[in-house]
C-alpha cells in the first residue's frame, strides 16, 4: 500500500519535473531564437547598407552637377554611420574588426567633409576625386566578402550564438564560416596602405605628435619623484612608487604612486621633459569650508608657481564638496582655448586635488596669432539677429574639421537658454555653436 | 485729512502682510561671507536667486545652482544699479541686494523641500505664487538638505553617468580608484574612436565588450566611488593614457587581446591601445 503509494508520488513528482524542464527549455529557446534574431536582422541589415553604400558611392563618383553631389554625399555619410552602427550590434569585439570599422568611419568625414563645404567655390579636386574611387574600389571587395558570408549563413543555416560562442571560449581549430569571412573582410581593409586616403585624415594622431614635441630631455625614476612631490602637500612619511610606461604607449611616461594614511595620490609623467601628464588624490572632503570662488583663486596661484603663464579662468563648476575649474591659456586677450588645464579644489581645506593637463601638453607651443580680417561688428552680423548678445572676445578653437581657426566668440541668450557663437574672425564663417547647458533637476529615486 | 487716514490704514495693512508670513522671515538674514560665482551650489545661491527673482531680474527655477541665467540675472542687476559688472556676487553686491530685496527664506526652503514649483517674485502674495505639482509625500521631506538640481558636465547626463557608473563598478570595484577611473576613461575613448560605436550606451552594450554587461553584474547598484569615478573621466582625468581596450591578464580567455600594444598596469587590468 505504502510502496503504491510512494510509486504513485514518486512518478508525479517525475511527471512534474519534466514538465517543469520542458517549459524551461522551451522558455531558454525562445529567448535564445530572439537574441540570435537581433544578431541576424544586424547582420543582413550591415550587408545591406554596404550594399547601398556601394552604390551610392558609385553614383556620385558619375555625378556632375554639384547641385546633386552634394545631397548624394550626405547620403554616403547617413549610410556610413548606419552601417557603423549595425557593426556595433555585432558581436565582433573579441574579432580584430577595427579596421573595417576605421574604413568606414573615414569614409563618413570625408563623405561629410565634402558635403557640407560649398561645392560651387572649390569643387572636389582630383586627388580628392581618386580618393573617393578608392573608396569606391574598397567598398565593393567589403560588398564582395560580407555577400559571401551572408550567403553561407543562409545556406547553411549559421548561427551568430556559435560565433559569440566561438569567440568567447576562443578554441583553436574552430571552422567558423563567419568569423573566417569577417577576418577576410579586415584582411582586404588592411590591404590597402593607409597613404591611400591621402592627407585629408589628420586630427586623430595630432595629440601623440604633440606629446612626442614636448621640449627637455629625459628623465629617471628619481627626478620623476621629485616632479611628483612638487605637486602634493602635506605628506608625510609616505610609500612611493614608481613605474614605466608599457611599450605600446606612443609617448614614454612615468607613472608615481603616493601613499600615505590619508592621501592616495597618482600621478603620470613625461619621461621627456618630465611634465605632469595629470595628478590624481583620492581623498574624502566631508564638508565645505571655502567658497568655489576662493577655490578657483586658489587653482589660478597653483598654476602660476608652476609656471603656466597666461591662464584665465574658463569654466567653474561645484560636485558635492568639490570645485573643477577649466583654464585656458589667455595671449594679447585671445583665449586659447584648445590648450587647457584641468584643476579639481577640495573644498574642505582648499588643498588641490587633481590636476590634468594632457590637452595643453598636446597642443602647447609658440603659435603665431593672425589678426583678425574682419571687425567685430562684421562678425556679428553673422550671428542670429534673436540671439542678445552680452559678451564678446577673440579665441582660437578647433573647428569641426579640427583645425585652429581665429573666432570671435559672442555669448549671447535666446530665451532662457545662453549659447556661444564661435565666428571665424578671417572669413566670417559660423564655425561651432554651442548651447551651454544649464543644471539639471535631480531625478530622485523614491528610498 | 482723509489721505493722511489712507497712507496709516496703506502702512497698517503692509505690517499685516508682512506679519502673515512666518516669524522667520522678520529674521535679515543674510548671505554668508563667500564670493559666489557661476557653478557654485547651495544655501547662498538659493539666497541670490530668490532675492535676484524679487525684483524681477531673474525668472528660472530657483535651484540652488549657480548656472548661465543666474549669471546673466545677476551682472543685469550689477548693470543696473551702477556696480562693478563682473557675475561675482561679492560684498559689495550682497550688501545692495540685502538693501533693494526681501528673502522669505522659509517659504523658499519650504517649497523647494516639498519639490514644489514656485516663484518668488516681490509684489505678489505668496499664495498665488505656488504651482502645485509637488508630490508632498514624507519621502520628498525627509532629504531636506537635499539640493534639487546639480551641476552635470557638458554633453553628459545624470543618466548617462549613471549607466557609467553601472558600468565601471561592475567591470571594476574592488579596483583602486585610478582603475575605476582609467575604466570609465576607456568607455569615452571607445565613443571617440572610429572603431567603436559614438554613443556612451552603444559602447557598454556592444556584444561581449564587457564581461559585466555579458553576465548581469552591469546591474548592480553601484557606490559612490564609482559615479566618482566616472565623473573625474568625463571631466578630462584619463589615468589609461588613452586606452581603449583593456584586460585582467589572469582571467582573459582570449589570446588576440594580448597582441595589442600594452600601455600600463593599474590594480589587475592592462590597459592597451
Amino acid at each position: 500500500m505504502i510502496r503504491n503509494l510512494l510509486i504513485g508520488l514518486l512518478s508525479v513528482a517525475i511527471i512534474g519535473t519534466g514538465i517543469w524542464g520542458y517549459q524551461e527549455h522551451k522558455e531558454k529557446n525562445a529567448i535564445l531564437i530572439h537574441a540570435e534574431n537581433n544578431y541576424q536582422r544586424a547582420f543582413h541589415d550591415l550587408t545591406y547598407t554596404i550594399d547601398l553604400l556601394h552604390d551610392k558611392i558609385g553614383t556620385t563618383l558619375a555625378m556632375n552637377s554639384r547641385q546633386s553631389l552634394s545631397p548624394a554625399l550626405v547620403d554616403v555619410w547617413r549610410l556610413t554611420s548606419e552601417a557603423h552602427s549595425h557593426v556595433g550590434q555585432l558581436p565582433l569585439t573579441l574579432l580584430p574588426f577595427n579596421k573595417t570599422e576605421e574604413f568606414l568611419s573615414n569614409i563618413g568625414e570625408f563623405s561629410y567633409r565634402a558635403a557640407v563645404r560649398d561645392l560651387e567655390k572649390s569643387p572636389l579636386s582630383d586627388e580628392e576625386y581618386e580618393t573617393l574611387k578608392s573608396l569606391y574600389e574598397q567598398s565593393k571587395e567589403i560588398q564582395d566578402e560580407l555577400r559571401k558570408v551572408q550567403h553561407a549563413v543562409l545556406s547553411n543555416q549559421l548561427r551568430w550564438m556559435d560565433v559569440e560562442m566561438a569567440l568567447a571560449t576562443e578554441e583553436e581549430n574552430v571552422d567558423n564560416t563567419i568569423i573566417d569571412g569577417f577576418k577576410t573582410v579586415e584582411k582586404k581593409v588592411e590591404g590597402y596602405s593607409e597613404g591611400d586616403l591621402g592627407t585629408i585624415f589628420t586630427g586623430m594622431n595630432k595629440k601623440e605628435e604633440g606629446f612626442q614635441n614636448l621640449p627637455g630631455k629625459e628623465i629617471s625614476k628619481e627626478e620623476a619623484l621629485e616632479i611628483a612631490k612638487k605637486y602634493t602637500t602635506n605628506i608625510k612619511d609616505p610609500e612611493t612608487k614608481v613605474t614605466e610606461s608599457g611599450k605600446g604607449s606612443d609617448y614614454e611616461f612615468y607613472s608615481v604612486s603616493i601613499r600615505d594614511g590619508k592621501n592616495e595620490i597618482d600621478m603620470d609623467i613625461t619621461k621627456k621633459g618630465g611634465y605632469p601628464i595629470w595628478v590624481m588624490n583620492h581623498r574624502e572632503v566631508k564638508e565645505q569650508k571655502i567658497s568655489l570662488n576662493e577655490a578657483g583663486n586658489r587653482a589660478l596661484a597653483f598654476l602660476k608657481e608652476r609656471k603656466f603663464e597666461n591662464m584665465k579662468m574658463f569654466e567653474s563648476y561645484q560636485y558635492d564638496h568639490v570645485g573643477v575649474f577649466t583654464f585656458v591659456t589667455s595671449i594679447n586677450n585671445v583665449r586659447i582655448y584648445p590648450e587647457a588645464v584641468k584643476i579639481k579644489v577640495a573644498l574642505d581645506d582648499g588643498t588641490i586635488i587633481g590636476f590634468s593637463a594632457e590637452e595643453y601638453l598636446a597642443t602647447h607651443n609658440e603659435r603665431s596669432i593672425p589678426d583678425p580680417v574682419i571687425t567685430e561688428e562684421e562678425a556679428k552680423e553673422q550671428v542670429n539677429p534673436n540671439v542678445k548678445i552680452m559678451e564678446s572676445r577673440l579665441a582660437i578653437i578647433n573647428n569641426e574639421l579640427n583645425e585652429e581657426v581665429l573666432c570671435y566668440e559672442f555669448l549671447g541668450t535666446l530665451g532662457n537658454d545662453t549659447y556661444r557663437i564661435f565666428i571665424n574672425a578671417l572669413n566670417q564663417r559660423e564655425e561651432k555653436i554651442e548651447k551651454l547647458k544649464s543644471a539639471e533637476p535631480i531625478y530622485e529615486e523614491i528610498t | 485729512m482723509v489721505k493722511k487716514w489712507m497712507a496709516v490704514f496703506v502702512i497698517f495693512i503692509c505690517c499685516l502682510i508682512i506679519n502673515i508670513s512666518p516669524t522667520e522671515n522678520q529674521r535679515t538674514y543674510a548671505f554668508s561671507n563667500q564670493v559666489i560665482q557661476i557653478g557654485s551650489v547651495g544655501d547662498d545661491v538659493i539666497e541670490l536667486q530668490s532675492r535676484l527673482q524679487y525684483i524681477g531680474f531673474y525668472n528660472g527655477k530657483i535651484d540652488g545652482v549657480f548656472g548661465w541665467q543666474t549669471y546673466w540675472a545677476l551682472r543685469n542687476f550689477q548693470y543696473e544699479f551702477g556696480m562693478k559688472v563682473d557675475g561675482l556676487a561679492g560684498p559689495a553686491t550682497k550688501q545692495k541686494l540685502i538693501n533693494v530685496t526681501k528673502y522669505n527664506e522659509s517659504y523658499v526652503k519650504e517649497q523647494i523641500n516639498k519639490g514644489n514649483s514656485f516663484t518668488h517674485y516681490g509684489g505678489t502674495s505668496i499664495e498665488n505664487q505656488t504651482g502645485n505639482n509637488g508630490s508632498n509625500s514624507s519621502s520628498q521631506q525627509s532629504s531636506s538638505n537635499k539640493p534639487t538640481a546639480a551641476n552635470v558636465p557638458n554633453g553628459f547626463s545624470q543618466n548617462d553617468i549613471q549607466l557609467m557608473a553601472n558600468a565601471v563598478y561592475g567591470e571594476a570595484r574592488g579596483e583602486p580608484y585610478i582603475g575605476q577611473v582609467a575604466v570609465a576613461a576607456v568607455i569615452l575613448n571607445r565613443v571617440e574612436s572610429p572603431s567603436f560605436p559614438n554613443t556612451v550606451s552603444g559602447v557598454i552594450f556592444e556584444p561581449g565588450a564587457f564581461t559585466a554587461v555579458s553576465d548581469g553584474q552591469i546591474w548592480l547598484t553601484p557606490d559612490e566611488t564609482a559615479k566618482k569615478a566616472v565623473l573625474d573621466a568625463i571631466n578630462g582625468w584619463d589615468p589609461s593614457g588613452n586606452a581603449i581596450y583593456y584586460f585582467n591578464p589572469n582571467t582573459a580567455t582570449n589570446s588576440w587581446i594580448w597582441s595589442r600594444p600594452q600601455i600600463k598596469q593599474i590594480g589587475k587590468h592592462i590597459f592597451c591601445k
